[in-house]
């Protein structure tokens, strides 16, 4: 399995601030996002941000980044913290 | 060095704070910043500060050591605080001691910078009027930190 974690506005919007995906084989980040939209209009809308960032297994990532079983990948829009 | 990082709700103590960095490390220089939250013209109630748990102290901990690497430090702090804070609360704190003051000055800023988009933390403004609504992320705050790979 695949953790998916959602934060800020990308979390209310999906109402969903985590979720498993089964991952039979490595895929990239954007494979996996790709996969995501398929859910529904919604899904298809706010992960198609072109800002959309990533974190694998918590550290930032580019959506080339390859994931794999157990690995815990974050979805998220720029971050505006200080 | 000494490196203390802390990702709180509670308030933190500017003197207390001072101490931590200025204890027995024979630096010539104590930088500080606190970051509060503005009222924009009486605009603003309040601000709700998200974020990744895991994943931020391990992002602030990475800018410290990069900071680490680029000038002579003797102790670091940052500290971020999270939850639901109102106008003109402190959310962050930069404590940076050094031998010198340039060195102190830039890393504080840097660390600042690298903060602000290289840690995962987002902003949800409470304002007078209605809904509730997630800050954008700044171009100019990419630029700042930009400018320290030059």
């Amino acid at each position: 399995m695949l953790t998916i974690k959602f934060f800020a506005v990308l979390r209310e919007r999906l109402s969903s601030d985590r979720m498993q995906l089964p991952l039979e084989q490595p895929k990239s980040v954007s494979e996996v996002v790709e996969q995501l939209k398929q859910q529904s209009q919604l899904w298809h809308k706010e992960l198609s941000r072109y800002d959309l960032l990533c974190a694998v297994n918590q550290e930032f990532a580019d959506h080339s980044t390859v994931v794999k079983e157990g690995d815990e990948l974050a979805l998220f829009p720029p971050v505006t913290g200080g | 060095m000494l490196k203390r990082i802390k990702v709180q709700t509670e308030d933190f103590d500017l003197e207390a704070e001072y101490r931590q960095l200025n204890d027995g490390h024979a630096s010539g220089a104590v930088v500080t910043f606190s970051g509060l939250v503005r009222d924009e013209e009486g605009q603003l109630l309040g601000l709700e500060l998200e974020h990744y748990p895991g994943m931020t102290e391990k992002a602030l901990s990475n800018i410290v050591d990069v900071a680490k690497a680029r000038w002579p430090l003797h102790a670091v702090t940052v500290i971020h605080r999270v939850g639901y804070l109102k106008v003109n609360e402190q959310i962050v704190f930069v404590g940076v001691a050094s031998a010198h003051r340039l060195a102190a000055f830039e890393a504080a800023n840097f660390i600042m910078d690298y903060l602000k988009t290289r840690a995962p933390f987002w902003k949800k403004e409470h304002s007078v009027h209605g809904e509730p609504s997630w800050v954008a992320a700044k171009a100019s705050d990419q630029q700042a930190a930009e400018r320290w790979q030059e």
